[in-house]
């Protein structure tokens, strides 16, 4: 990845900073810089998304690209963050005890790298929320 | 008054047992733990650096307290596996924390003794009214290389400990350092493994610094061992820090409670503040506190505490030693050696 790709997208990816229009309180993740909705009468803003929420559905990764293929099996998963917006991020637990539905947090990762000499991509995973782990 | 506004830890879920390590090298499991004290190490995930060991126990600490992380003036990262050889951790932190773009930042580097170190500095430029809070963080995916000693101990796990004048939940009354050029512990530039002194590591290294730290900071206070509830030194192993106490007049009672080695193993730049958390997790308010680091190469920094009333507000908002050391999952060498990045396909 373009090293100026990756740093626009730091906000997003450690912090889950997304966007709010202000006229019609829609909430956007990954962040929007117009308003779906309310066009060009939209006004948007940052909103920070707290990062717990469920998830949607999920699939496990048995056979992945390169640089993940370390950590095969592994879940991906369309989370429903709970102010809303859904997206897809990586649920770190044993495959086995993902569900659908399943309370999830976020967790700060090593999202890739490109190389042993390149850039390192950090950003948010999620892990099954429990009780002990506040 | 200066002091420890709030703490937080992080220890990453996976272990793996003396048993296992000494089945690979046909090492005698039973002479290892007997004669380091110890019975397991944590091991990173395969996506866990030091960096997100740091900010996960970052976070941790604002978690405790709910400090406005743009208070924060300064992130300091102390640890010998910074991921990066040109290219802070404290910028990766310090902006998952929400603390940029208004602060200073720096990665520290003194072996095991650096987040120690980023601990002084911060009360440095606390003191001065430079900044108002300032962040010290020790973090390690602590490397050793297969078949080597170290391999039993170096382990994985940090913690964060942020300074300030206000909110305390304990109080630094005074800090102490001693220094040498002692080679006890290195690694090149470039290369994946430290090498060791062996023997040479305890007495003139991690003996002499502690005790001449540990012991010129109470002649400073004005202290005696008596006059301390809890005792925290650097912990490579369950052995030393016991002998340590044992030699500075310390009794089992005070160094136990902060000994969480035998468990965890040596997370390098987060051992003695990872042991300091397990104690603050524990300690009353009024109850006296002596830390003393070790960094090898090598010098040792002491700190004498009490613990405030504003302890008991922490109390329940942060994980605590305890916890993150419970419910480990075990794995085996082949599992533990692909985490650690030892297998190069």
């Amino acid at each position: 990845m373009a090293v100026a790709r990756l740093w626009r997208h730091i906000p997003a990816r450690y912090n889950l900073i997304g966007t709010e229009c202000q006229i019609c309180g829609g909430l956007y993740f990954p962040p929007r810089t117009t308003c779906p909705t309310c066009r060009r009468d939209g006004k948007i803003i940052e909103r920070k998304f707290k990062g717990t929420g469920e998830v949607v559905t999920y699939t496990i990764i048995y056979s992945a690209s390169s640089t993940f293929r370390r950590q095969t099996p592994y879940v991906l998963a369309i989370i429903r963050l709970d102010e809303g917006p859904q997206l897809t991020g990586q649920i770190v637990c044993n495959p086995d005890e993902t569900k659908i539905g399943m309370k999830v947090r976020p967790i700060f990762r090593k999202l890739g790298e490109d190389g042993s000499s390149g850039i390192i991509y950090y950003g948010t995973k999620f892990t099954p929320l429990r009780e002990a782990s506040k | 008054m200066i002091g420890i506004t709030s703490y937080g830890a992080y220890i990453p879920c996976y272990r793996i047992k003396v048993e296992e390590i000494a089945r690979v090298w046909g090492d005698n499991p039973e002479h290892i733990k007997k004669g380091l004290l110890i019975c397991e190490k944590s091991v990173p995930d395969l996506d866990e650096d030091a960096a997100t060991i740091a900010v996960e126990a970052a976070r941790n600490a604002i978690r405790r307290r709910d400090i406005d992380p743009k208070e924060i003036g300064a992130v300091y990262i102390g640890s010998e596996s910074h991921p990066y050889a040109v290219k802070p951790t404290a910028t990766i932190v310090a902006e998952a924390i929400g603390a940029t773009p208004d602060l200073t930042a720096a990665d520290f580097e003194f072996a095991c003794k650096a987040g120690t170190a980023a601990i002084q500095a911060c009360m440095g430029e606390v003191t001065m009214g430079m900044i108002k809070y300032g962040m010290a963080i020790g973090a390690d995916v602590s490397q050793g290389a297969p078949g080597d000693a170290l391999e039993y101990t170096a382990a994985a796990g940090g913690a964060a400990y942020i300074i300030g004048k206000k909110n305390l939940i304990a109080e630094i009354e005074d800090t102490f350092s001693f220094t040498t050029d002692t080679p006890d512990f290195w690694r090149r530039e470039g290369e994946s493994y430290p090498m060791h002194g062996g023997r040479f590591t305890g007495e003139p290294a991690y003996f002499k610094h502690i005790m001449s730290a540990t012991k010129s900071l109470m002649k400073k206070v004005g202290t005696k061992p008596g006059d301390y509830d809890y005792v925290v030194f650097h912990q490579p192993n369950g052995k030393f820090p016991l002998r340590m106490a044992k030699m500075l007049g310390f009794v089992e009672e005070q160094i136990k409670p902060g000994l969480v080695v035998s468990k965890l193993g040596n997370t390098y730049s987060g051992s003695s503040l990872i042991g300091l958390a397990a104690v603050l997790d524990q300690a009353k308010p009024g109850s006296r506190i002596l830390m003393t680091s070790f960094g090898s190469g090598a010098g040792s920094d002491a700190f004498s505490m009490t613990v405030t009333d504003g302890i008991e507000e922490t109390r329940g908002k942060a994980p605590t030693i305890a916890e993150l050391l419970k419910s480990p999952k075990y794995i085996d060498y082949a599992l533990y050696a692909k985490h650690k990045g030892k297998i190069v396909v």
